[in-house]
């Protein structure tokens, strides 16, 4: 895989040609990419490779570089050495944020971020992809199609009541859903999860492992999570994350039995908090 | 009613539009046809003031739509203002032609003094009227868009942001200080005579530029109110308060910055420009730092975020320090600053938000 893509660089491909091409039914790759930080090796060789419509959980001790991994994948942050492509065709490290959300990757942040004073239909309308041309933007109306994708959005959020509510007087849980509802509005074909049921009772993890599910197929999904129980909930096949680059992948049962794994993370679960 | 949705649920609003209609159509009133000696009479001076409170309340408009939408802390506003109040004493300056104490046709007398030769190319078209107006949207629209793309594109934000806009205005005031910069140095533009052939002594031309004032005033609110009723105004809302979020949701932030501040510029532009006849002069010191704090000033005491409490807070403020520089000229500064500390502290949303809070408790 890895020779395809240096071809491909080679080339000159490397352009965000049209759709995103995962015949090879990998959607992201990751190749021996690192980043350090004033000397700081916070991702540090790592590849990965995310497959079309997979749901995969990333766990790892705090520190791992999870979230760095996140800012990569989406251009916030850009790798010293490595390959990001989307698909076979595109190159993620040539393009910047706005341009990597235009081509399909969502991405919910670590701490919960909706736009507080706006409603809850306001966010979704905010990141209804095709919302961002200046002609759609000087309009003060939506169309009964928009207006029928928001809510079709806000039901399968489990927010069609919270609506005309500005989404800083939602319970902690409901603004994570909205954040992912934001998501969807976008139609990603990859969807970045930074820790979602951080701070939610059991009730709301259950449902936000119902709504992660239900993504994986038509979505490729990726979430980083700290509660294994959670985890164990939702992904079978998980991908531990040490010190910048992977430890060990595969389900997690194997995982919990892998001696290193239960070194650096499963052993000192209790300790992390 | 036949007034477009965004504009029926915005109440305060539609409140200061029918008292600027009223002071539109009554003060001329009260002014030319009402005599001298009758109680209701305005005079010519209170004509002009209160065209000058409109001027500035244009100015806190403008940057209340970046500052109170955007977030985007602008401490050198007044810069755009006082670009586009050159721009229209230029053309004031050129129209002044043989009455100059010089008698020179084309030179004005700051350049006959300093034994200038020839106009400054850069003075040439201003002896016309569409295109000095068209300089006044130009000129604090292209440094906008220029400091703006290069400012945003890099990022800067925050008290950093609001630090090199202070520079900017600062360092525009000292090039404008110098007689080399052709722009009349620490004297300014002064002592215009007419505007389109009408004399600016007149009682009749300066209620016109009042009128102006109060369209400008009405006109800017107006665009800057539609605005953040569209889908664009929550993306600045977005974008102030977050703006990684308005980023991954595709949004291409440093452009929307730049939009937003150009405009708002120009409309700050609008408002120099109607200033400077109404007060007969514009020199370097309208560049001075504080005179852009003391705008940002006027939006937190009438509420940032408001767009209305701009207007009532340029007023407020400006008729309170009419009066105290008068009563009391070494207390004002004192004034001023207690002020804003009192308002960050306890009403965080200006008097606009102390009025809401009020119907709130109330219903
Ligand atoms: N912008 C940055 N500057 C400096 N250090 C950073 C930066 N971002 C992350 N780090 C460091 O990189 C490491 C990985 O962080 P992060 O990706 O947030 O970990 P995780 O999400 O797995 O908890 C941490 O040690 C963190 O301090
Ligand atoms: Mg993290």
């Amino acid at each position: 895989m890895s020779e395809l893509i240096s071809e491909l660089d080679a080339a000159g491909m490397h352009a965000p040609a049209g759709p995103v091409d995962a015949t090879h039914g990998i959607l992201l790759y990751l190749e021996e990419v690192s980043v350090s930080f004033d000397g700081f090796k916070a991702i540090d060789n790592l590849s990965l490779y995310i497959g079309d419509g997979e749901l995969r959980c990333i766990i790892g001790p705090n520190g791992a570089g999870k979230t760095t991994m996140m800012d990569i994948i989406t251009g916030k942050t850009k790798p010293d050495t490595g390959r990001v492509f989307f698909g076979q065709t595109i190159d993620l490290l040539k393009l910047d944020e706005p341009a990597i959300a235009r081509i399909g990757i969502g991405r919910k942040f670590q701490k919960p971020t909706v736009i507080e004073p706006l409603t809850a239909l306001e966010n979704l309308e905010l990141a209804m992809s095709g919302a961002r041309r200046l002609r759609g933007l000087l309009s003060t109306r939506l169309t009964g199609e928009e207006r029928d994708r928001i809510a079709a959005v806000l039901e399968r959020v489990g927010l069609s009541e919270q609506a005309q509510r500005p989404a800083g007087v939602l319970a902690h849980g409901q603004k994570q859903w909205l954040e992912i509802g934001m998501l969807l509005m976008q139609e990603p074909r990859l969807l970045l999860v930074d820790e979602p049921v951080a701070g939610m009772t059991p009730a709301e993890m259950e449902r936000t492992a119902e709504l992660l599910k239900s993504l994986a197929g038509s979505h490729s999904v990726v979430v980083v999570e700290h509660d294994m129980g959670f985890v164990r909930s939702i992904a079978d096949r998980v991908t531990v994350l040490h010190q910048g680059r992977v430890l060990a992948e595969g389900r997690l049962e194997e995982l919990q039995a892998h001696p290193k794994v239960i070194e650096v993370y499963l052993g000192g679960e209790d300790a992390r908090h | 009613m036949l007034l477009p949705r965004w504009l029926l649920s915005d109440r305060a609003g539609l409140v200061m539009l029918a008292v600027l209609v009223i002071l539109g159509v009554g003060v001329p009133i009260l002014n030319l046809w009402v005599p001298p000696d009758h109680p209701l009479h305005v005079t010519s001076y209170t004509v002009a003031l209160l065209g000058k409170y409109l001027c500035y309340a244009l100015l806190a408009v403008s940057i209340d739509l970046v500052w109170g939408y955007m977030g985007i802390l602008s401490l050198g506003h007044a810069a755009f203002f006082a670009l586009g109040g050159y721009c229209c004493g230029m053309y004031l300056m050129r129209q002044i032609g043989t009455r100059g104490v010089y008698g020179h046709p084309d030179l004005p007398d700051f350049m006959v003094f300093l034994n200038w030769e020839a106009l400054p190319w850069y003075w040439f078209g201003f002896d016309q009227f569409w295109f000095a107006a068209l300089m006044v949207l130009a000129v604090p629209g292209l440094l906008a868009f220029v400091f703006g793309w290069f400012a945003f594109r890099s990022r800067v934000s925050g008290v950093y942001l609001s630090i090199i806009t202070q520079a900017l205005t600062y360092a525009l005031m000292l090039a404008f200080f110098r007689n080399e910069m052709g722009f009349g140095g620490n004297n300014g533009l002064t002592d215009f005579k007419d505007v389109l052939g009408f004399s600016l002594q007149s009682d009749s031309t300066r209620v016109v530029l009042f009128v102006l004032s109060a369209l400008a005033l009405a006109g800017g609110y107006l665009a800057c109110r539609w605005l953040v009723s569209t889908r664009m105004g929550r993306v600045l809302v977005a974008i102030r308060d977050s703006e990684d979020r308005a980023r991954f949701l595709g949004y291409r932030v440093e452009r929307v910055k730049a939009l937003v501040f150009t405009f708002s510029a120009m409309l700050a532009g609008v408002a120099g420009a109607l200033y400077v006849p109404q007060v007969g002069i514009i020199n370097p010191g309208e560049f001075a730092p504080l005179n852009s704090i003391e705008a940002v000033i006027w939006v937190a005491v009438g509420g940032r975020g408001t767009l209305v409490g701009p207007v009532v807070g340029a007023v407020l403020v400006n008729y309170s320090k009419t009066w105290l520089t008068t009563a009391l000229p070494e207390v004002w500064l004192f004034a001023l600053g207690g002020l804003f500390v009192a308002v960050t502290l306890l009403l965080p949303y200006g008097l606009i938000g102390l009025l809401r809070r009020r119907r709130e408790s109330a219903s």
